[in-house]
């Protein structure tokens, strides 16, 4: 072998193995390509897990810290700064301790402007964001104050400095001479300021109410008496509860017996109506240990001493006159409830017991999100941080414990998604989807079932329409029709599958609305009008003379129909009115309203039906025609071979054998109106109300992520909520889909079998 | 008689016959009155003089075009109701009549007329203006009335065009790219400033560009000043409008002026066609109620050209992966349903996925890796082209997937064999042999995908299509295609100005027209899919046999 030869030959070996390698990398990267789709479609529904999965995860508590409380005395009150940073705890005597949350290092100790032997017997809340509370004081007096812990920033670093001050006067305002306040309370609206006092021995409540003056330049708010109104009670009540809107006030005492103070109805407060907060409770055997408000000040919680909470808001009755109703019960603490923390910025609350446990709640929801047992001894004093991720709680023997507090998606449960839930201000528990609002205390209703229903509401009506048309002309073209109009028909179907839905949907939503709005009655005289018609063409074709009939061929029948339903278009467009005019007093929609008390929107489930209709007709046609055109010949030779007519063929023998593609088609069909976006989002007013009636609007679960998903924020309760629509939708279709292809490779096996 | 020819089922038939026609019929109306709608509006309409009873006994005049009709409802059902008809007339000038569109009862028209020299301006702001021309006064001052008038107004609106287009240029073009280097300079600082290596040099290099631009900035700033006030002082025409009353209009303010009651049909159809040119020409105007769509169109598409780039290659590989190397089991039965599924899945589905993984996982992922400096304003993670392209090639990916598996399957086996007989390697006989006999198929498949990216919006409203992008996704400015641009997209802007436009009336027509676009686009491209598919399999019969 000659040198060159050799050299020809190593090379040649060399490009052999690069060939080879190129064919298995080739290999390699084609399966890869393969696996991606693969990928893909595990990497949505993965995602779409992992962001829907921490709605229903509990919250959890981590132990930060425990140390005894800084300085002496018996804490009558606990709050926290926002950034779990600095604590602040009141004693009975009026001393006020700032302590860093983390060790209990005194910041600042101070006391409240209060004589020197005078104690707090009593507090409220009036504004737990601003840092307002109220205290009543052994000497019959009471004291506003505001705490605050003002953030200030220094070379990057974060500096909490705590400050105390009196929104009104630095002295307390007295309201009884000697006696001391077993109870107090006070709320601020716009325009007017309201405090209310219990005082020991007494048979009244206290009302003093004053007027917010306004001081020419400067936002410095002075107030004026307006006046004093005693209200009689003959019990004793613990807690005086001043709501919101001051609407109502609800003086409770510890036997659950509630006096309820009307404060809108005529200018005075006058007294309502008493109310048995635990039923019958003659003998004594539960015992209300903690009352206190949701957030937003409507709903009540109020803790027992067997560590049941129950949630009582005012409902009004068709007659406009409200009642009081227990809503719902939470059971999972078993010792007496020492104290509830509402959250500052949810429906949310969290629950101290004499067992040492504390529990998080959602009010809404009706969940319990967790329960930890914080302290072996009972709890006497509990802070919730205002961004509701730690608790401050401190113990019998005055020992002080801070928890981290996990707790991202409260809002959410089975419950709240799919049952019927009672909400703050409405009359009964419905279905209702509102995800946002302006106000901050606003209760997020987030049910899925206005929205689950209007998609299939809008399917519903779609695949009435899209079903018979779709099947039948499928059934026509695939078995009747003459191969040479099949050929150019089918492509014109099947480009209406091509046109964008957006168009589709624009259409509906500025022409066939107002279209149908103003020619109600035009559409069903034409869904009546039009079979008629047809059937007299097609008997009167039929006694026509051979000589004219033999000029169209069979499989015409189509092509000879087009003047036919032209002609019913002329027809119904020249009777509509007459029709309208005597049977509807001249117009249908408002005939509907004001007569039939049937309500109309312009965008309607009807004009949705019609569109979407329109939209699904070429899927359902193109699977059901396939399959009716595919029915093996010999088959329906054989049967027009013993004498069946074309039709009884068809019914007989081609319907049957085709019947899984038929049912294929329907269910990709559904599948993709289920799941149509933009044609119900321009087609209908949006509106997420559950109603059956085919003239109203309707939302459904694409159309709502497609409005809300663009403004909600990212990683919130409301984005995950979107979120599980699209779970919801993709595991729909998925289903849908599957269940269509399982049942067409069933019968593409039977057609190979045949 | 009857009763046989029931009993044989032929009732049936033509019921069937009938499901038939009315789905074509609804396919060729649908198409038919999105053509009518859509290209009516550009047809120069006449301006009409309304003389209309104002109910007390007098005459008002109203000047416009007929919009459309429609009607009135008086009473309710419980006293029955009577149906009133009327026109909509577009009677322009909504700063001087409230709102540029008047709805007149028939039977109140006393007479319509359509007399001579009236014209129609369109104008930059506040909508078209219809009337009289009664002067026009030159920028020296010279003032010339009658046809002279007419003639010297045509000529300054042409001379203003001119301006227009330059201020257009040096304002968008010339300005614009300055402010995007000096952009490109502050991000260039704050990375240097993160990397903590802004050196002095650095810090001189910097200011020196950007005293450079600056520079340059004054130029173009004083030159577009000199062009405004030229194209400002051109002159002012005096109208007559309705009502009498006489408007001075300066020419800046006119993009086009024309006396549609003079034309005969040969000038109309002139103007018919060059108002399309402008619309599909032009930026919108006025809240996209007027104007072109130019900006739709090539964000449109720009979007399917890189979604292209991205669906083939996989598409392919997926098709070549399962036709020509997948063993028939369990994992090849994975992939065809989950191409199945794709195929299935309801856009804003996607939509919801590219939002929440592709914008603010991925796109985050970018930001904080590679564009640092620009935080906390987004680059990447925030819906823009890159996104909704991608978006959408997972959306088109089962279209290019089955339509490539079709044309591979048609590929007659002997070709294989042939090719491996002689030696080749497998992908050899992929690459040089079978992929280009499938090719038209893979080219049915990219084009139907492309007919559905074109008509998408669901998912596109989530991931990065807006009402109006402050510049073109392509431009002059390097690296030239812009990624993290938002785009605007032929099927959103419909949605849009259909939907949430303020003034619907005006917005309506262009609506129509955007459809009917969008429409022939869909429909070409699938007629030429249909038509490669065919040819392909024609093709292949004959090499069958």
């Amino acid at each position: 072998m000659s040198l060159k030869n050799r050299d020809t030959q190593s090379l040649s070996l060399g490009r052999e193995r690069l060939r080879a390698y190129k064919d298995i990398g080739a290999r390699y990267a084609i399966g890869a390509g393969g696996f991606a789709v693969i990928g893909a479609v595990l990497l949505m529904m993965a995602f779409f897990f992992l962001q829907v999965a921490p709605l229903f995860v509990s919250a959890t508590f981590d132990r930060v810290t425990s140390y005894e409380h800084p300085a002496s005395g018996k804490s009558v009150f606990l709050a926290m700064d926002e950034y779990r940073d600095t604590a602040m705890r009141v004693t009975e005597t009026g001393q006020v301790i700032f302590f860093k949350a983390e060790t209990g290092a005194v910041v600042l100790e101070t006391r409240l402007s209060i004589p020197e032997s005078v104690q707090i017997t009593s507090y409220q809340l009036i504004n737990e964001a601003d840092g307002e509370v109220v205290f009543g004081l052994s000497d019959g007096s009471l004291l506003v104050t505001r705490y605050a812990f003002v953030i200030s920033y220094e070379d990057g670093k974060r500096r909490v400095t705590p400050k105390l001050s009196y929104p009104l006067e630095d002295k307390p305002m007295m309201i009884a001479q000697d006696q001391p306040l077993l109870s107090v309370a006070g709320r601020s609206s716009a325009d007017s300021v309201i405090f209310a006092a219990f005082a020991k021995g007494s048979s009244s409540i206290t009302l003093r109410r004053f007027e917010k003056k306004k001081q020419m330049f400067s936002d410095e708010v002075s107030l004026e008496a307006l006046d004093s109104v005693d209200i009689a009670v003959n019990t004793q009540p613990r807690w005086l509860m001043l709501d919101g809107l001051l609407d109502w006030m609800y003086a409770i005492d510890e036997q659950g017996n509630a006096s309820v103070v009307a404060l809108r109805t005529g200018d005075t407060p006058t007294f309502y109506k008493n109310i048995a907060l635990l039923g019958d409770n003659r003998e004594g055997s539960r015992r209300l240990t903690s009352v206190s408000f949701l957030l937003g000040e409507i709903s009540l919680l109020l803790g027992e001493s067997n560590g049941q909470i129950t949630q009582w808001f005012p409902v009004r009755d068709a007659s406009n006159n409200y009642d009081f109703m227990p809503v719902r019960q939470f059971n999972d603490q078993q010792a007496a409830i020492v104290q509830v923390g509402s959250e500052q910025r949810r429906k949310g609350f969290v629950v101290a017991d004499a067992q040492g446990q504390v529990g998080v709640y959602h009010a809404t929801a009706h969940r319990t999100l967790a329960v930890e047992s914080l302290s072996q001894v009972a709890l006497t004093k509990l802070a919730l941080a205002p961004r509701s991720n730690a608790v401050l709680a401190e113990d019998a023997n005055g020992v002080m414990h801070l928890w981290k507090l996990d707790n991202e998606h409260p809002e959410v449960s089975w419950e709240v998604l799919w049952n019927k839930v009672w909400y703050e201000g409405y009359g009964q528990p419905d279905y209702i989807w509102q995800s946002s609002s302006s106000n901050t205390d606003f209760e997020p209703k987030f049910s899925l079932m206005p929205l689950a229903f209007g998609t299939l509401k809008a399917a519903f009506y779609a695949m009435l329409v899209a079903i018979p048309i779709a099947l039948m002309a499928a059934m026509y073209a695939g078995f009747f029709m003459a191969p040479a109009m099949r050929q150019s028909v089918k492509p014109v179907v099947e480009l209406l599958e091509a046109l964008p839905t957006v168009i589709i949907g624009f259409l509906a939503g500025l022409w066939l609305a107002p279209f149908l709005e103003k020619n109600l009655p035009d559409f069903f005289l034409f869904l009546i009008l039009l079979p008629t018609l047809v059937f007299v063409f097609g008997y009167a074709w039929s006694r026509l003379p051979d000589a004219v009939r033999v000029k169209i061929p069979h499989g015409w029948e189509a092509a000879l129909l087009i003047p036919v339903v032209l002609l019913t278009f002329v027809l119904v467009g020249l009777l509509g009115q007459p029709v309208e005019n005597a049977l509807f007093a001249g117009d249908m929609p408002s005939w509907l309203t004001n007569v039939a008390g049937i309500g109309y929107d312009q965008r309607n489930s009807l004009v949705v039906g019609i569109a979407m209709g329109l939209a699904v007709i070429p899927i359902i046609f193109s699977i059901a025609e396939d399959a009716i055109y595919n029915v093996p010949k010999h088959q329906v030779n054989g049967s027009l071979a013993l004498g069946a007519t074309p039709w009884q063929t068809m019914i007989g023998v081609v319907l049957p054998t085709a019947s899984p593609g038929l049912f294929s088609g329907v269910m990709i069909g559904f599948g993709r109106a289920v799941g149509e976006t933009m044609i119900v989002l321009m087609a209908t007013g949006n509106t997420p109300i559950m109603d059956i009636n085919v003239f109203e609007g309707l939302r459904t679960l694409s159309a709502n992520i497609a409005v809300e998903m663009p403004e909600s924020e990212v990683g919130s309760t409301h984005y995950r909520v979107l979120f599980l629509a699209a779970l919801v939708l993709f595991m729909f279709t998925f289903f849908f889909n599957t269940l269509a292809e399982l049942v067409r490779q069933r019968m593409l096996k039977r057609y190979g079998a045949l | 008689m009857l009763k046989s020819w029931m009993k044989e089922g032929n009732h049936w038939v033509w019921f069937n016959a009938m499901a038939l026609t009315i789905s074509l019929l609804a396919v060729i109306s649908l198409v038919g009155l999105l053509a009518v709608k859509g290209v009516a509006h550009f047809w120069p309409k006449d301006v009409i003089v309304f003389t209309v009873d104002d109910g007390k006994g007098g005459n008002v005049q109203l000047i416009g075009e007929r919009q459309r009709t429609g009607e009135r409802l008086e009473g309710d059902a419980t006293v029955g109701v009577k149906h009133i008809p009327q026109t909509l007339v577009k009677i322009g000038g909504r700063e001087l009549f409230g709102a540029d569109f008047k709805w007149v009862d028939d039977p109140a028209v006393i007479a319509q007329d359509v007399p001579q020299n009236m014209v129609t301006i369109e104008r930059y702001e506040w909508g078209n203006l219809y009337g009289r021309l009664v002067s026009v006064t030159n920028s020296d001052g010279r003032k010339t009335s009658g046809s002279a008038a007419w003639d010297s107004f045509k000529s300054l609106i042409v001379y203003h065009g001119q301006l227009y287009e330059q201020l257009v240029d040096i304002q968008k073009d010339k300005i614009g790219s300055i402010n995007y280097a000096v952009e490109g300079l502050r991000l260039e600082r704050r990375g240097l400033e993160l990397k903590n290596a802004l050196t002095d040099d650095q810090m001189a290099r910097l200011a020196q560009e950007r005293k450079d631009l600056d520079q340059k900035y004054e130029l173009l700033l004083t030159d577009m000043q000199k062009l405004q006030k030229l194209s400002e002082s051109l002159g002012v025409a005096e109208i007559e409008v309705m009502g009498g009353k006489l408007v001075q209009l300066p020419v800046s303010k006119v993009v086009a002026a024309t006396m549609p009651n003079n034309m005969g049909i040969l000038a109309k159809t002139g103007e018919f066609f060059h108002k399309i040119w402008e619309f599909l020409s032009t930026d919108p105007r006025e809240a996209n109620t007027e104007g072109g769509i130019f900006p739709a169109i090539f964000g449109t598409v720009t979007l399917v050209f890189i979604m292209t780039f991205i669906v083939m290659p996989f598409g392919v590989m997926a098709a070549v992966y399962l036709r020509e190397y997948a063993k028939d089991g369990v994992i090849v039965r994975m992939v065809r349903v989950s191409v199945n599924n794709l195929a299935g899945v309801p856009s804003i589905v996607y939509g919801v996925f590219g939002l929440g993984f592709f914008v603010y996982i991925v796109g985050h992922g970018i930001d904080q890796a590679f564009y640092q400096e620009a935080l906390p304003a987004p680059t990447f993670g925030t819906s823009g082209l890159l996104w909704a392209a991608l978006t959408l090639a997972l959306l088109t990916l089962p279209v290019v997937i089955v339509s490539t598996e079709e044309g591979l399957s048609r590929v007659p086996r002997a070709i294989r064999e042939g090719s491996l007989a002689l030696g080749a390697t497998k992908i050899e006989t992929l690459w040089r042999t079978v992929l280009p006999m499938a090719s038209p198929a893979i080219m049915t498949g990219l084009i139907l995908a492309i007919a559905r990216a074109a008509g998408e919006v669901a998912p596109l409203m989530l991931v990065g299509v807006v009402k109006l992008a402050p510049s073109l996704p392509i431009d002059g400015n390097a690296p030239f295609v812009h990624l993290d641009q938002k785009i605007m997209h032929l099927g959103f802007h419909i949605h849009d100005v259909g939907f949430q436009s303020p003034n619907i009336e005006a917005a309506q027509p262009l609506v129509y027209a955007t459809a009917f676009l969008l429409v022939l686009i869909v429909i070409s491209l699938n007629i030429s899919a249909i038509a490669i598919r065919n040819r392909l399999r024609e093709r292949f019969k004959s090499l069958d046999n």
